[in-house]
C-alpha cells in the first residue's frame, strides 16, 4: 500500500479533480437556479476545442482560454434559450448539446486543420499548466460566499427552490436562470480548456471522456453545496489517480474495477444518504409567468 | 388529420435542422446542395445504400423503442448505452461458452441472454428509483460507466484472444451466427451486414405497440407516465410500474446485441456502439415515443449515418460529424416545439 499513497498521488488527485471541480461548480450555478445541466460534458468539449484551436493560431493560452469561455457561453446560451425561453425538457436539450458538441469541434477541426478531429499540438511554452487548478480551488469559497452571502445568491437559490415566490418578490426568474446557465457554460469551458491546453497540448476527439457527467455526479454527491462538491470531486480525482497508480500494484485486481468504484459509490450515496428531496425543489421545472 | 399533425412538427424540425446544417457546411467551405445530394443519394441507392441504411437503423430501432417505453412511464432512460454494452458482452459470452450447442438452441439462448442482461441492467436504476427515490438519469449515467468498465475488465482477463491488440472477445461459435438477409432477398448481396435482427426490430415495434396499447401492463405504465398520483389513486403501484418499464426498456436495448454480436461482428468489441444509446433518445423524441414513429425516425437516422460516411469521403472539408450536428439540431427543435404546440393549442381553445 505504501506504493500507492505517495506525494505523487496527492498531486495527481488535485490535477484530476480540477476539470471536474470547474464543471461541477458551473453546474452548481445552473442547478441552484432550477435548470438541470446535463450538458456539462458538451460545454467542456466546446471549451477544450475552442481554447486549443485559438491558442494554436494566437500563440497565447490566455487568448485561447478566453475563446474557450466564449464557446462555453455560446453552448450554454443554446441550452438556456431552449429550456428557459422555450420550455423544452432540460435533460433532452442537455443531451442535444452533448451530441452537438460531439460533432461541431471535430467538424471544425477537420475543416481547419485537415485532421480527423484533433488540433495540431501546441508548444509547451504556450500552455497554461497550473492556472486552472488555482482558479478552481479558489472558486470554492468564492462560490460559497456568492451563494449564501449575496443578494445574487439569494435570488439564485430562490429561483431554484420556489420560483413563484421569487417572482412575487420581484426577482426575474428568467434572467437569474440565464445567468446560472451561462455561468455554468463559462466554468465548464475552463474545465475543458484545462484538459486541452493544460494537462495535454492539443484537442482530441471526445477528450473529456465522460468527465462532464462525473462532474454532475459530484455535484449531486456534494448535495449542490460548494465545499461538499469539492470533496466529491477530490474523491473522483483520487479514484482516477489511484487507478493509474495501482496498475499492476495489486495483482488480480484490474484497473477497471478501481475506476468504477466512484460510480458505484455515487449510486450508493444517492440511494442511502441523499434521497429525492435534496435537489433544488424547482429543478427541472420550466417557469413561465402566468 | 391527426397523423398529418403528428408528422408535421418532426418534418419542420428536420427541415430547420437541414437549413442550419447547410449554413454550417457553407461556412466550412463546401457546397451544401452537393453535400446533401451526396448524403441522401448514397443512403437511398440500391442495394448498398438501402442495405446499409436498414442495417444502421436496426440498433436505433431497439434503443429508440427502449427510450420510448421508459418515456411513456415518465422516465428518461439515458442508460441504453450501458444496457446494450452489458447485453453485448453477455451475448458474446453465451456464444463462446455454449458454442457446442446446435444453432436452434444456441441462437434463442443467446438472444434470451441478451434481453435478460439488458433488462436486469435496466431494472437496477428502476429499483433504486422505486425504493429510494434516487434519480434514474444519474443512476443510468453511472451504470453506463460501470457497464463499460466491467465488460472491458472481463474481456481483458478471460475472453481475449492471446496477443490480440484490440479489446475484443474471441469469436462466438459459428452456430450462433444469424443469417444475413442477402441470402433471402434477390439482388441484395450477402456481403451487406443487414441481418435477421432487422426483422426482429420490426417485430419489436409491433410488440411494443401491442404491449403499450393492448395489455393491462402497458396501460398501467402509460397511466403512471401521464399522472402518477392519479395512477396511484386508481390502484396502480407506481413503484412496480417504474421497475417494469425500466426492465422492458433495458431488455429492448439489449436486443442491439443480437444485431451486433450474432449478426455482424460475431464477438463483443469495445466501443462497438456508435452512441446508439444516446441517439435512441433522439429517435424516441422525433418518433413521438410511438413505435411507428420510432421506426420512421430510426430509418431516417440510419440513412443519415450511411450518408454521413459518403459525405466524409467525397467532400473536401465536411466530415461525417455533420450527422451529429443534424441530429442535435433536430432534437433541439423537436424539444422546443412543445411550446409552439401549446400556444397553438391555447389559441384553438
Amino acid at each position: 500500500m505504501k506504493d500507492i499513497f505517495t506525494f505523487g498521488i496527492l498531486f495527481s488527485t488535485v490535477r484530476f479533480a480540477t476539470p471536474l471541480l470547474l464543471a461541477a461548480l458551473g453546474g452548481l450555478f445552473s442547478e441552484r437556479s432550477g435548470v438541470i445541466n446535463i450538458a456539462l460534458e458538451g460545454l467542456m468539449l466546446a471549451g477544450a476545442f475552442a481554447s486549443a484551436a485559438v491558442t494554436h493560431y494566437a500563440g497565447s493560452p490566455w487568448i485561447g482560454l478566453a475563446a474557450g469561455i466564449a464557446a462555453g457561453l455560446l453552448g450554454a446560451l443554446i441550452h438556456a434559450v431552449a429550456c428557459i425561453s422555450f420550455d423544452a425538457d432540460q435533460v433532452v436539450t442537455g443531451t442535444a448539446i452533448n451530441i452537438l458538441m460531439l460533432g461541431v469541434p471535430t467538424l471544425l477541426s477537420g475543416a481547419l486543420f485537415e485532421t480527423t478531429g484533433s488540433t495540431p499540438p501546441i508548444p509547451r511554452t504556450n500552455l497554461i499548466p497550473n492556472a486552472p487548478v488555482f482558479i478552481a480551488f479558489a472558486l470554492v469559497p468564492i462560490v460559497w460566499y456568492l451563494l449564501y452571502r449575496t443578494p445574487f445568491g439569494l435570488r439564485l437559490r430562490a429561483a431554484g427552490e420556489n420560483p413563484e415566490a421569487a417572482d412575487t418578490a420581484g426577482v426575474s426568474v428568467i434572467r437569474i436562470r440565464y445567468a446560472g446557465v451561462l455561468l455554468s457554460g463559462a466554468l465548464a469551458a475552463i474545465g475543458g480548456a484545462y484538459l486541452s491546453i493544460g494537462q495535454s497540448s492539443l484537442f482530441t476527439r471526445n477528450m473529456t471522456a465522460g468527465r462532464g457527467f462525473i462532474a454532475l455526479a459530484a455535484l449531486i454527491f456534494g448535495k449542490w453545496r460548494p465545499f461538499q462538491t469539492m470533496l466529491a470531486c477530490l474523491l473522483f480525482g483520487f479514484a482516477e489517480a489511484a487507478s493509474i497508480q495501482m496498475q499492476g500494484v495489486i495483482p488480480h485486481v484490474r484497473v477497471e474495477y478501481i475506476q468504477i468504484l466512484p460510480y458505484i459509490l455515487t449510486m450508493v450515496v444517492l440511494a442511502g444518504f441523499i434521497g429525492a428531496s435534496r435537489a433544488p425543489r424547482a429543478l427541472g421545472q420550466p417557469y413561465s409567468k402566468e | 388529420m391527426k397523423l398529418a399533425r403528428e408528422l408535421l412538427f418532426p418534418l419542420i424540425a428536420i427541415a430547420a435542422a437541414f437549413v442550419i446544417g447547410g449554413i454550417v457546411v457553407a461556412i466550412i467551405g463546401d457546397d451544401p446542395i452537393y453535400t446533401y445530394r451526396l448524403l441522401i443519394g448514397s443512403a437511398l441507392s440500391w442495394p448498398d445504400g438501402i442495405g446499409y441504411t436498414l442495417f444502421y437503423a436496426t440498433p436505433l430501432i431497439f434503443t429508440g423503442l427502449a427510450v420510448a417505453v421508459a418515456f411513456r412511464c415518465g422516465l428518461l432512460n439515458i442508460g441504453a448505452e450501458g444496457q446494450l454494452t452489458i447485453a453485448a458482452f453477455a451475448t458474446a459470452w453465451a456464444g463462446i461458452e455454449f458454442g457446442r450447442l446446435p444453432w436452434w438452441l444456441l441462437i434463442p439462448l443467446a438472444c434470451g441472454i441478451a434481453v435478460l442482461a439488458g433488462a436486469a441492467w435496466g431494472a437496477i436504476p428502476g429499483v433504486l428509483k422505486a425504493r429510494f427515490g434516487s434519480h434514474e438519469v444519474i443512476n443510468t449515467i453511472m451504470m453506463n460507466f460501470i457497464a463499460a468498465g466491467i465488460a472491458s475488465a472481463l474481456t481483458q482477463s478471460y475472453f481475449k484472444e492471446q496477443g490480440d491488440p484490440i479489446l475484443e472477445t474471441r469469436a462466438i461459435a459459428g452456430a450462433g451466427h444469424i443469417p444475413r438477409l442477402g441470402r433471402f432477398i434477390p439482388g441484395l448481396p450477402s456481403r451487406l451486414p443487414l441481418n435477421f435482427a432487422f426483422l426482429l426490430a420490426l417485430a419489436a415495434c409491433a410488440l411494443v405497440y401491442v404491449f403499450l396499447w393492448r395489455t393491462k401492463w402497458g396501460y398501467e405504465i402509460r397511466a403512471t407516465g401521464s399522472n402518477p398520483s392519479a395512477a396511484e389513486y386508481g390502484g396502480i403501484s407506481v413503484k412496480k410500474e417504474i421497475v417494469l418499464a425500466m426492465a422492458v426498456s433495458g431488455g429492448l436495448a439489449g436486443f442491439v446485441a443480437v444485431n451486433e454480436v450474432l449478426g455482424y461482428r460475431y464477438r463483443y468489441y469495445q466501443d462497438f456502439s456508435a452512441n446508439y444509446g444516446f441517439t435512441g433518445i433522439a429517435v424516441a423524441l422525433l418518433g413521438r415515443n410511438h413505435p411507428l414513429g420510432v421506426l420512421l425516425a430510426a430509418l431516417f437516422f440510419g440513412a443519415l449515418t450511411r450518408g454521413g460516411l459518403f459525405v466524409d469521403i467525397f467532400t473536401e472539408h465536411v466530415s461525417k460529424d455533420l450527422v451529429f450536428v443534424l441530429q442535435a439540431l433536430i432534437i433541439l427543435f423537436v424539444a422546443a416545439e412543445a411550446l409552439f404546440r401549446r400556444r397553438m393549442g391555447k389559441r384553438v381553445s
